[in-house]
Parts: C-alpha cells; sequence; structure tokens
C-alpha cells in the first residue's frame, strides 16, 4: 500500500508540474519547438529544473543503494545504441511536432482539455498497442537484410 | 521570445524534478510514462497497482488544482482530427519502439548521465524541432 501511495503522490506531482509550467498546453510546447519562428524558450527551462533535481533524485538513490519502499532499484542499464532506440526516438520527435503532445501533457490534458485530447490518447494507445504486435527484433531484421542486398 | 514564461517555467520543472527523484527514490522505478502507460498494454502481473496509481495521480492533477484556487493554463491544439490520429499513433509506437519519451529519456535518463537516453533525446528534439518547421515555414500549415 505504501508504494501505491507514493506511486499515486509522485503522478500527481508531475502533473501539477506539468500544468504549472504550462507544458500540458501544446501551443506552448510548439512555441519551443519553433526555433526559427517566435521563438519560446520556457520548455528548455522546464526541462533543465527537472534534470537537476531527477540528477540529485539518482544520486540520492544510488547512495542508498535500495530504495525506501521496494527491494531493489529497477534502472535501465543498457548503454549501446541501436537501430530500434534510434528510429523510435525520431518517430516520437515527428509525432510531437506534429501536435505538440508528448505522453504525460497529453494524459494531464485528458481532464480539461478540448475533446480532441480523447482522441490523440487513444490514437497513441493503439500505437502503444501495435507495438506489441511488432517482431521483438524489429528492426533490426530488416536493416541486416538490407545490408546483405547491398553487400549481396 | 515575448511568450517566455521562466518563472512558472522553473517551478513547474523543479516539480517535475522532484517527482521522478520521489519515484525513483521510494520505489525505484522511473518515471518514464510511456513506459509507464505502455507497461500496462497489456498488463504485466505483479505491475499494475503503481502505475495504475500514479496514472491516477496524473489525471487527479487539474482538479485539485483548480480546488486549491490554481487557474488551469489553455490546452490549445491546431491539428486537424487526421493528423491528431496519425501524430497519437506515431508518438504511441515510437515512444515504445525508443522505449521512452520526454520523461524517461528526456528527465530521467539524462538525470542519470545515460548515454541512450542522451542521444534519445537529442534525436526525437531534432526531428520535432524538424517537423515543425517543415510544417510551419515550408507548407504552411
Amino acid at each position: 500500500m505504501p508504494l501505491i501511495l507514493s506511486a499515486f503522490a509522485s503522478g500527481l506531482l508531475f502533473g501539477l508540474g506539468l500544468i504549472v509550467s504550462q507544458m500540458v498546453n501544446p501551443a506552448k510546447v510548439l512555441g519551443f519547438l519553433d526555433i526559427f519562428g517566435q521563438w519560446d524558450p520556457s520548455l528548455a527551462l522546464v526541462m533543465g529544473a527537472a534534470v537537476a533535481v531527477s540528477a540529485l533524485g539518482y544520486f540520492v538513490a544510488r547512495r542508498r543503494g535500495v530504495p525506501v519502499l521496494a527491494p531493489r532499484l529497477e534502472i535501465p542499464t543498457r548503454r549501446d545504441l541501436d537501430p530500434r532506440l534510434i528510429g523510435g526516438a525520431a518517430l516520437f520527435g515527428i509525432g510531437w511536432g506534429l501536435v505538440g503532445f508528448c505522453p504525460g501533457p497529453a494524459l494531464v490534458g485528458l481532464t480539461f482539455g478540448p475533446w480532441q485530447v480523447f482522441v490523440f490518447v487513444a490514437a497513441m494507445i493503439v500505437g502503444m498497442a501495435l507495438f506489441r504486435l511488432a517482431p521483438a527484433d524489429w528492426p533490426r531484421v530488416s536493416v541486416r537484410r538490407e545490408a546483405a542486398q547491398v553487400d549481396g | 521570445m515575448e511568450n517566455f514564461t521562466p518563472v512558472s517555467a522553473l517551478f513547474g520543472g523543479l516539480m517535475i524534478g522532484a517527482s521522478a527523484a520521489l519515484l525513483l527514490v521510494l520505489n525505484g522505478r522511473v518515471a518514464g510514462i510511456s513506459g509507464i502507460l505502455g507497461g500496462l498494454i497489456p498488463p504485466e502481473r505483479g505491475k499494475v497497482g503503481w502505475r495504475l496509481a500514479f496514472l491516477a495521480g496524473m489525471l487527479v492533477a487539474a482538479p485539485i488544482y483548480v480546488i486549491a484556487g490554481g487557474t488551469l493554463p489553455p490546452v490549445r491544439l491546431g491539428a486537424s482530427l487526421p493528423l491528431l490520429i496519425v501524430a497519437g499513433l506515431i508518438v504511441g509506437f515510437g515512444t515504445r519502439l525508443g522505449a521512452g519519451c520526454t520523461s524517461g529519456h528526456g528527465v530521467c535518463g539524462i538525470g542519470r548521465g545515460s548515454p541512450r537516453s542522451i542521444v534519445a533525446t537529442l534525436v526525437f528534439m531534432a526531428t520535432a524541432v524538424a517537423t515543425v518547421f517543415f510544417s510551419r515555414h515550408v507548407i504552411g500549415m
């Protein structure tokens, strides 16, 4: 139960942070991404502040070794770069740039935004479900095939 | 730069960072929204409760903010319906394929100094900036 409460509190704080920083507003996010237009640097400041505190949290968590409420830290350990990481990030950026929504703000915006937010979130969930249908080694297979074609 | 809101950006950013720090120090978990949501599709046995609790916290954020006397910012979406659907699909699929979004890679991953997250963040920032440049200044959407 404490784990559930702390997760709830963390989610609440995350949501409040997105509201206070106005990052729930796609127009504000697009203003940041539009560096060749009327640039709004706010998102950089949000990210900078968030990264600083999150780094502090990581420092504390590593020093403690184990979390306060859970048996162990569950932190990604991979350090290699692969086509899935790069391709996925590239795709995500395109979707983000098209509308100005990334997953967090879209979820927070569900409760007070226009109905179009529901459309975006529904499509996003379908996109996540479609990913489950993709082969586990995709797109590595296609990359190898292309290489073989070029070589052969 | 007349749209720049440095004070609210700083405070909001500190709150988001504090949320990520709290979840890591207390629960030992990364506050990546796409991972938390994606981990429920389909639900992984034994890992459903905290994910649902985190998402519930996010969903009550706006009502609580209003009850506390706050004024909600606008949510302005200029995109057409087909564009919203395409973008949603791409964001959902892309964040799962790339194992993270603005929160998981951007806030948490960079905070850990993870090379994967630093590269992922540079890549999605670059394609997002390019997409906005193309849509706003090339085809004038």
